[in-house]
């Protein structure tokens, strides 16, 4: 019978991943004599060499192997924690990321980095002289045609000791599966059975004496009785040699227990060095699409709990349904208010049974997080800085596609933070600062998004610097007047950089762009707070999740949009006063101190409208990009709740369109992109500044045609 | 119908026999650490017991020790599945009362033939 385990292998990746996350966090933390963090430590290379042999992943089975044996000797106090073993066992979790990666993505990984990791692996256990057992992996196949197909008749004789039914073996099954190897004829010896009254029924009194014809091997034989031969007296008499056996006779009957070195053989050990290590292959260098493959189906994993209360409330809302429809039956107006009841409780199953559905995609952002002590511990040795993390709020939850989307931009944040944040041990000591460098990872919901904050007790931003930069780069003149706020904001425009020497932590300072455009992508928002000489927050807010969206709805002429909530800045009546109108059809409101464009939606999606004017409208203010805009709406709708759908897959993509929703009387309303608004609103303006080639180059300046 | 409870920290092993088990016509119980087994144990009746060794809260050797305990596992088969094949680690298991071992990495047609030695 054949069983195909391959359908688990997704699972075993899954969790190879996570018992390495495991690994690495705790190799961390890892202080002398903390023998449990030890273990679990063992533990996880241990299931993963386990997991790896069983679908014959060789490689990562050797090489895990290797890991295993430095940290069994760390286990059992044979072996110190030194700091460096510590360092070799992270670059190792490494490799073995590598190698499960490579499994995952089915192409080849960089076999030159594990080679020497292993080299070094094996270096460290030869220096304290160890004794590496080879894997061997056991072929069933390969032991059955080892064997000689000459049949052979072997005399058996079995004395087991009384007890030995109280471990739960069995001789019948015993002779079952001697019986499966070739012909038997079993013997019964009762002699040693007592008087009926002295019989102990858990004992077992009987010994048996076997003839087994049969083309098995000795070894196979042995097999079959490999958990009793502690417990039994075992002969093994093959009659074709009556000569040679007498010997194994001997020594069996001498010891008392059949030839221990046979069973050992079969199982690991032979005590030499191993020395195949996985070959580099130059060749197959080529990195492939970090894309996901086909083994990498992108599961959750859902608690229990999570999973019960989704069930309580189906059940609920079967019963409410159950009751409207009887309702319905015979329907008249004295039950408008049972019905009205019924409508409630729907109301509320929905909601709930929404939040339900919500939560299973929500992970702890611990996720996002666990990432960072290894990285921070890597770049503190790199940048000789003392760095002390502080994580907060692993517990809040978030959405796993948010998650899987902000790890990159965090990273790049944490970065920063050490590389330009931090100062160096004697800057830090000359300003009356403790010589280690803090960091502190935060997160918490806020209202319906959550913040993740990254701060530094670091330098702070150089207010000037950036200002002088900026000027240098032509995105301010000299005689604008920014908030500290506003210049901390310059930081994030394209190829914006005010390190002074460049390195290779944080890079050339491409990427802070990068990183709010990524944050953006998601629907959130980046800011920045700094204080020179006291470091700097890097205070990021994202949705909750990706498929529901507070919208408020608007409606101009007969189409209804959705305007995402969080964008919002205020809704407003037009005072007449306030409206300037710059060269052409431009619109400008002067909102308090800002003047803000005015961008008309029937203008920009050419469709017929209710007011012309932008007296007679309303004015929704939003905000993208430190940039606000007005968008000139007829009417406002209600607040609420939107299911998103993508357009992209049922249509396809629209500009200044995120997506689409179904509402309520099942009509289709778009959700609008704001900052995709504003981009196209800022390019329609640039390219009119070129055609009557009067540059400002403040943005707010001019927009709309 | 043979009720084959199944110990293991790792859920893909744990599904793994599982599965290889419940293919063979066996029925099973899962169970994620010694405690789990055991809790699991005295709440059912089973004919046969697979546990790793190596599990975090309490380990596959307490566990046995533990079920042995108990009148009504007793005499039930009882094998240790591990990838520590060394000596050392079978004799402690022995010495636990656990019936025999299955070394790692399993192999789904070896276990099912192993098993026969010990259920009927």
């Amino acid at each position: 019978m054949s069983v195909d385990l391959s359908q688990f292998i997704p699972s075993f990746l899954e969790e190879s991943f996570e018992g390495l996350e495991l690994m690495e966090s705790s190799l961390l933390n890892l202080e002398q004599g903390d023998d449990e963090t030890i273990n679990s430590i063992f533990r996880a290379a241990h299931s993963i060499k386990g997991g790896a042999g069983t679908f014959g992943f060789n490689h990562v089975t050797e090489f895990t192997h290797l890991v295993e044996t430095l940290l069994d000797e760390m286990r059992d106090g044979r072996r110190n924690i030194d700091p460096d073993d510590v360092e070799l066992l992270l670059e190792s979790v490494d490799c073995m990321r590598l190698l499960i990666e490579a499994i995952r993505d089915e192409s080849e990984c960089n076999s030159e980095k594990i080679a020497e990791n292993s080299r070094l692996l094996r270096q460290t256990l030869a220096s304290s002289g160890s004794v590496i057992s080879e894997v061997v992996t056991i072929n069933v196949d390969e032991l059955a045609t080892e064997n000689n197909n000459d049949m052979t008749t072997w005399q058996i004789k079995f004395i087991p000791e009384h007890h030995l039914v109280q471990t739960g073996n069995d001789p019948l099954l015993l002779f079952n599966a001697l019986a499966d190897l070739g012909e038997i004829t079993v013997v019964a010896n009762a002699k040693e059975l007592p008087a009926l009254n002295d019989i102990d029924a858990e004992e077992l009194y009987l010994s048996w004496c076997l003839t087994l014809r049969s083309n098995a091997s000795e070894d196979d034989i042995k097999e079959v009785f490999e958990w009793v031969e502690d417990e039994c007296e075992l002969i093994l008499i093959k009659e074709e040699n009556v000569k040679l056996s007498k010997i194994s006779v001997d020594v069996s009957s001498a010891e008392g227990v059949s030839d221990e070195s046979t069973l050992s053989e079969l199982c690991v050990s032979s005590s030499k060095i191993a020395t195949n290590t996985p070959e580099p292959s130059q060749k197959n260098n080529v990195d492939k699409p970090a894309g996901k493959s086909k083994n990498d189906l992108g599961s959750i994993r859902v608690g229990v709990d999570k999973v019960d209360s989704l069930i309580n409330l189906v059940g609920e809302l079967v019963i409410t349904q159950s009751m409207l429809s009887e309702l319905g039956n015979d329907f008249d107006l004295s039950k408008v208010e049972r019905l009205n009841a019924g409508l409630e409780q729907l109301l509320q199953n929905t909601k709930e049974l929404q939040e339900s559905v919500m939560r299973i995609r929500m992970l702890p952002i611990s996720f996002a997080f666990n990432r960072f002590p290894r990285l921070v511990h890597d770049l503190s040795k790199k940048t000789g800085k003392e760095i002390e993390l502080i994580l907060k709020g692993e517990q809040t939850e978030l959405d796993k596609t948010v998650m899987e989307q902000i790890g990159d931009p965090l990273v790049h944040l944490v970065r920063n933070a050490v590389d330009h944040g931090i100062e160096s041990a004697q800057v830090r000591l000359a300003n009356g600062k403790p010589e280690k460098g803090t960091i502190i990872l935060d997160a918490y919901h806020q209202g319906g998004s959550i913040v993740i904050e990254i701060s530094d007790d670091g330098g702070g931003i150089d207010r000037q610097a950036v200002f002088n930069k900026a000027l240098e780069k032509g995105l301010v003149d000299e005689s604008t007047t920014l908030t500290d706020s506003q210049v901390f904001d310059l930081i994030f425009e394209p190829g914006f950089s005010t390190a002074k020497e460049l390195s290779d932590i944080s890079g050339r300072g491409v990427g802070m762009d990068v990183v709010k455009q990524n944050i953006q992508s998601l629907g959130g928002r980046i800011q920045v707070e700094s204080e020179q000489g006291k470091g700097s927050t890097f205070r990021v807010n994202l949705p909750l999740t990706l498929a529901i969206l507070d919208g408020q709805l608007v409606r101009v002429g007969r189409e209804v949009y959705i305007i995402p909530l969080i964008t919002i800045v205020e809704s407003l009546q037009p005072q007449k006063t306030l409206i300037n109108r710059v060269s052409g059809d431009m619109l400008l409101y002067r909102l308090r101190e800002d003047n803000v464009p005015v961008i008309p939606i029937y203008q920009l999606f050419n469709i017929p409208c209710e007011f012309e004017h932008i007296e007679r409208c309303l004015l929704v203010v939003v905000e993208a990009d430190g940039q606000k805009i007005g968008l000139m709406v007829d009417d406002l709708l209600a607040q609420q709740q939107v299911v998103i759908k993508s357009l992209n897959d049922n249509y396809q993509q629209v500009e200044g369109v995120s997506g689409a929703t179904i509402l309520g009387d099942g009509s289709v309303a778009m959700i609008l992109d704001v900052p995709g608004i504003i981009t196209m609103a800022l390019s329609k303006a640039q390219s009119n500044q070129q055609n009557q080639s009067h540059v400002t180059p403040s943005i707010s300046a001019g927009v709309i045609s | 119908m043979i009720q084959v409870l199944v110990v293991d920290d790792s859920n893909s092993i744990r599904d793994m026999v599982s599965f290889t088990l419940k293919s063979a016509g066996y029925e099973t119980v899962e169970a994620k650490d010694g405690q789990d087994g055991l809790n699991k144990a005295q709440n059912g009746t089973f004919d046969l017991v697979i546990s790793d060794v190596n599990m975090p809260i309490m380990d596959g050797i307490t566990l046995c020790q533990e079920l042995r305990k108990l009148p009504t596992f007793k005499f039930t088969p009882i094998l240790m599945l591990t990838t520590e094949s060394s000596g050392d680690m079978k004799m402690r298991g022995k010495a636990a009362g656990a019936t025999g071992w299955l070394v790692k990495p399993f192999n789904p047609e070896k276990l099912l033939a192993t098993i026969k030695r010990v259920v009927r």
